[in-house]
């Protein structure tokens, strides 16, 4: 018998050893989470008792009364008794795990109260914020190169878990999440608050987290939302609630200079050269997703851009396309997304890169000319 | 009775309880709304007006109602409240409004969703007028303000002291439009129509597909 | 009791609308087509479940190749989200529920003492029209924009505003499937109710009929339910309705209401025939009678009837109110009372029995534990609170993998052994037999238990590519993927060498076996039970 044990020990010590290992629910930040890791492993300690008894009875069985030991079958078959019993056992067991579960339940449900509200709004394939008492928002895109998800470049410890701008909230403070969707249904989920609640198109759905450790907190979009639902990922930064302020000052100086750059980029005229680069850069991190690196679509799916009709038409048409978007299709209206800048630029791209040659220039006074 | 009899008399049970649950299926769409407002799924509120009788107004009490304004990237429109917050005392009436822009060069029509948050206080949260009951025609550039009046219910449970009431702004122009002359359009005016006849069979809310239809 | 006597008077024979009432079946490729014998179909429905099985098994090895490392590497992720749509769609509709079909059709008449199925010309039908839903489904994926991309479970507006072309294609193979599991399962319901054999009373039925008669009524009434739900997608995408458009009026949460109305007694039809099967062989190889016979009877309709009360667990992160939610907790957790009745009555089956441990058997078992182990995963996602963090991660990935692999296509490989002696008369090869049991084993553990964990540590379903945390462990569960899949196609070499020769089975090869199936020769002469057995 000892023998066995040494070789289960022997077993199981690598990966006891590799506790980096993630083998677990996480036990999260808030008290939720916390709440909701310990039901976790509750219950699945009242699931490994009761199959260890039950496995354990029938392994018995299989060893001991077996024909080849010269087993005589019994003739038992029935017992209301024994029926009584096992029904009502594990009705007792269940009762024991919905009490903690329902008080858990009812206090993630409540979101009264809150200190701050963030509203939360999934499209294909993006979160955007913004604060419900500040003039903040702001897109939150993947930040993984193209190049690590080819496998041409080495991926960085954060592999599709890094966002160009990360949500950041205070630590301390109730938050309320007023989460939807533009378009088809996603889920914000932050497993680090027990937070997971689905984005739907036309509805608003409520949720809060109290974060207790400053820190970066990961999720993911958790409901297929299509081609690029696993590249949407979600980044929180959690600090003191005065650095916190501090950062608000600063996105709201931020905006503040932004507004007069896009003001002075009317009057500036750039060269393709310069337009290109921007350009590409812009192509690649909003259109690549559909349109694909090189222009060419997916048949049937997203529309090529090699000499497509709108490239080749008026400049106006296409102006008109990426700002105002295409009903009823994926196809985003961008007036809002990029500055003037960058649709000038992007539009110069479309039109001049992958073989495309109509030679056109657009200038942000352009777009913005368009747009009145 | 024979056997044959006796399997065509089951059979015909059978086959009357698949078209039944088939039926049933479709029956779900009206008994889900009706769930909906009972208990307060996916916060729905009342989609045609209330009549406001005058009530005792509750002024131990303040609830918030925050308004929120949803304009998906493709809703070229510029929509949102003119305040983001107030303080309502249960039963009193309250009128406010948010403000829309047409921002393109064309006129466009836009259908206004909107949800509470609780879905639990939605029943509580009475328009007596409100866009959102029709759709919204604006003119190229044009702006409108968009009157709302509502009161909460003095029988709001305890437990809620914050109501969100979200809008979200649709364009549904191409639904609507039946004077271009694009083939485009002359295809969507066609799904317009059958869209209608629909809404109609299976008493949707779909208010948008005939004018004048109360939401 | 008298077995066969093929000579009946045609007149006398309840199902004698068929003209071939002669010794054996016709020869040639007509004989299947235009088959109305209910062994003949019972095997079309068997080799087809199998093909598919092999089809969507092919599938999830793309799925698991490209998992293999971080990265993309072999196809892109609308190709990937094809993948798993059309497995999903296959293995559900295509494998598990015709295997169950066919086992009903092979079985049924034999186990009741009945001469055919009542209605042996819509048994034609009702298999003939599945291999063109296939084919329509799987002809999809080579149209230009691709086959359905939107998960086995279509929500919208994914799968209306934002479907690929294809989706009318989806819609109706749908519909076909649909109308076929409706046939056959009146069929099923109108032979147990009017064809037992004298005697053969409710409470003597065998438990697979029980589960079967349960199951067919599940069926009649959640199959149009989604055929409705399908219908409302094709006008929702092609007609301009607004059932699950927002801005129409209509509310995209509504289809998953819909859909999991008719969802969740789905799972249930993919598993109530295994209670049947594993209720026949445990006491078979056991040697003693199945304990508490009707208490696994009224389990068995507990179970179905709590199965329509459940839907909306798979929707607690879509918004619902707490008293949702706090219901629907309750009643899928009480749905583990009637389970775990039906395991402890197996455990008491064997204890004090005298084992012996045949391939069915070890299949069986494998099933008992395998199967209570995914239960136990279930009991946790029923959790409200925990379901938040396991919803759409890989531990419901190995959750219903643990019910559906290791449960239910277990429990039809457990009866294809049990009953291979009878459909063939000869035995299976044993040795190669235990190989395809222990290697199918192991690796389906290798498989998916390890998903419980990648699930728990944070990794949504459903995504072509992952962070480096769960890379270790995804390697592991695709090398289970590909050592499952192959151990696959040992069962294909033991099934062909049985059906080519092998050792010849006696009429009842199994010491402890009971019912009337094993009162006929072996092979089961292609008419049975002309004259109906007297049952005591």
């Amino acid at each position: 018998m000892k023998h066995w044990l040494y070789l289960l020990v022997g077993i199981f010590s690598p990966t006891l050893a590799a506790s980096e290992l993630p083998l677990n629910m996480t036990q999260g930040v808030t008290e939720i989470s916390n709440q909701v890791y310990d039901l976790h492993m509750t219950i699945l300690l009242i699931c490994c008792v009761i199959g260890l008894i039950v496995f354990g009875l029938m392994f018995y069985s299989m060893l001991n009364h077996r024909k080849s030991k010269g087993a005589v079958p019994a003739q038992f078959h029935e017992s209301t008794k024994v029926e009584i019993i096992w029904t009502l056992i594990p009705f007792l067991i269940l009762v024991g795990m919905a009490v903690p579960a329902t008080s858990t339940l009812i206090a993630m449900e409540d979101t009264s109260d809150a200190d701050i509200t963030v509203m939360v709004t999934g499209s294909q394939w993006k979160w955007h914020y913004k604060y419900f008492n500040e003039e903040i928002e702001f897109f939150s895109i993947l930040s993984t190169p193209r190049d690590q998800i080819d496998n041409k470049a080495p991926k960085d410890a954060n592999y599709l878990l890094e966002v160009d701008k990360p949500l950041v909230l205070p630590i301390n403070k109730k938050v309320r999440f007023l989460v939807t969707s533009e378009d088809v249904i996603h889920s914000w989920w932050v497993p680090a608050f027990a937070v997971k609640k689905d984005a739907n198109p036309g509805f608003i759905n409520e949720a809060w987290t109290k974060i207790d450790k400053p820190g970066t907190y990961r999720g993911q979009c958790a409901e297929l939302c299509g081609k690029d639902h696993g590249f949407m990922p979600i980044v929180v930064e959690a600090m003191p609630e005065a650095e916190f302020d501090a950062w608000i000052a600063g996105q709201k100086q931020a905006a503040t200079e932004a507004a007069a750059q896009a003001e002075a980029s009317l009057s500036q005229t750039l060269t393709m050269d310069e337009l290109m680069a921007q350009g590409e850069q812009v192509y690649m991190a909003r259109c690549a997703a559909c349109h694909q690196p090189n222009g060419a679509g997916l048949p049937g799916v997203f529309p090529g851009l090699l000499k497509s009709p709108i490239i080749q038409g008026p400049v106006g048409d296409h102006l008109d396309i990426v700002i105002n978007g295409k009903p009823g299709t994926a196809m985003q209206a961008f007036a809002k997304q990029l500055t003037a800048q960058e649709i000038a630029a992007v539009v110069t791209y479309e039109r001049n890169a992958w073989g495309n040659d109509t030679g056109d220039v657009v200038q942000a006074a352009d777009v913005s000319n368009f747009e009145k | 009775m024979s056997q044959s009899t006796q399997n065509r008399k089951l059979i015909g049970l059978l086959l009357l309880g698949a078209v039944g649950m088939f039926g049933f299926g479709f029956a779900l769409v009206p008994l889900y709304d009706v769930l909906c407002d009972a208990l307060g799924i996916n916060g729905k509120t009342n989609e045609t007006a209330v009549t406001y009788k005058p009530m005792e107004v509750d002024t131990s009490r303040l609830v918030s109602v925050e308004f929120v304004a949803m304009v998906p990237g493709k809703m070229p429109w510029e929509f949102g409240p003119e305040v983001k917050r107030m303080q309502v005392h249960p039963g009193e009436l309250i009128r406010t409004k948010f403000l829309a822009t047409n921002n393109t060069g064309a006129t466009m029509v836009g259908q206004a969703i909107p949800s509470v948050s609780p879905g639990t206080g939605a029943a509580y949260f009475n328009k007596t007028e409100c866009f959102c009951f029709n759709q919204q025609t604006l003119m190229a550039h044009a702006s409108a303000e968009l009157p709302l009046i509502f009161y909460v219910d003095p029988d709001l449970p305890e437990e809620i002291n914050t109501l969100t009431l979200s809008y979200t702004l649709f364009d549904i122009t191409v639904q609507m439009d039946s004077t271009g002359g694009s083939e485009q359009v002359k295809q969507d005016n066609q799904k317009t129509t059958k869209h209608s006849d629909f809404t109609a069979r299976y008493s949707l809310g779909g208010g948008n597909a005939e004018q004048g239809v109360a939401r | 009791m008298n077995t066969t006597t093929q000579d009946t008077d045609a007149t006398l024979d309840p199902v004698s609308h068929d003209d071939h009432h002669h010794d054996g079946p016709p020869k040639g490729i007509m004989r299947w087509i235009l088959t109305t014998n209910h062994k003949d179909i019972g095997t079309l429905y068997l080799w087809f479940s199998f093909i598919m099985f092999l089809i969507g098994g092919a599938m999830a090895l793309v799925i698991r190749a490209e998992l293999f490392q971080p990265g993309l590497q072999l196809v892109d992720p609308n190709f990937f989200n094809q993948m798993t749509t059309v497995h999903g769609l296959i293995m559900v509709f295509g494998a598990v529920m015709p295997a169950f079909t066919g086992l009903a059709n092979w079985m049924i008449p034999l186990m009741i003492g009945a001469p055919d199925m009542a209605l042996p010309r819509m048994n034609n039908w009702s298999f003939w029209i599945l291999p063109f839903a296939f084919f329509i489904l799987l002809s999809s994926l080579f149209m230009e924009g691709g086959g359905p991309n939107f998960g086995w479970t279509f929500y919208a507006p994914l799968s209306t505003t934002y479907g690929p072309d294809s989706t009318a294609l989806f819609v109706f193979s749908v519909h076909i499937m649909g109308i076929s599991s409706i046939m056959g399962a009146i069929n099923v319901i109108v032979t147990i109710v009017n064809m037992r054999a004298p005697g053969m009373t409710w409470m003597k039925l065998p438990l697979f009929v029980w589960t079967w008669l349960i199951t067919a009524f599940l069926l009649i009434m959640v199959m149009p339910v989604l055929a409705g739900v399908v219908t409302m997608v094709l006008t929702d995408k092609y007609f301009a309705t607004s059932f699950f458009d927002a801005a129409g009026g209509g509310d995209p949460v509504m289809f998953q209401h819909i859909f999991w109305f008719f969802g969740h007694p789905e799972v249930y039809i993919m598993i109530l025939p295994s209670f049947g099967i594993v209720s026949s062989i445990v006491p078979a190889f056991s040697r003693k009678k199945l304990f508490g016979y009707s208490s696994m009877v009224y389990a068995t309709a507990s179970i179905a009837i709590l199965s329509f009360l459940v839907w909306a667990h798979h929707m607690f992160t879509t918004g619902m109110p707490l008293a949702g939610e706090l219901f629907f907790m309750y009643c899928t957790m009480l749905i583990a009372v009637p389970t775990g009745v039906k395991i402890f009555n197996w455990v008491a089956t064997m204890w004090r029995g005298a084992l012996t441990f045949e391939t069915p058997m070890l299949f069986s078992l494998a099933f008992i534990i395998l199967f209570t182990i995914g239960g136990f995963s279930g009991l946790m996602l029923a959790i409200t609170p925990a379901d938040f963090q396991y919803h759409d991660t890989y531990f419901v990935v190995a959750h219903f993998h643990y019910v559906l692999v290791s449960g239910a296509v277990f429990s039809i490989m457990a009866a294809a052994y049990y009953w291979l002696p009878k459909w063939t008369g000869h035995m299976y090869n044993d040795t190669l037999s235990k190989w395809h049991f222990w290697c199918s084993l192991i690796s389906v553990n290798v498989l998916f238990f390890p998903m419980h964990f990648v699930g728990l540590a944070g990794m949504p379903r459903r995504i072509p590519d992952y962070a480096l945390q769960f890379a270790d462990i995804n390697q592991i569960v695709s090398i289970g993927g590909f050592a499952f899949g192959l151990s696959q196609l040992l069962f294909l070499a033991v099934v062909i060498k049985c059906i080519r020769g092998g050792e010849a089975a006696e009429a009842k090869p199994w010491e402890g076996a009971e019912g009337l199936e094993w009162e006929v020769p072996s092979p089961a002469p292609y008419h049975t039970f002309s004259t109906p057995p007297e049952v005591k």
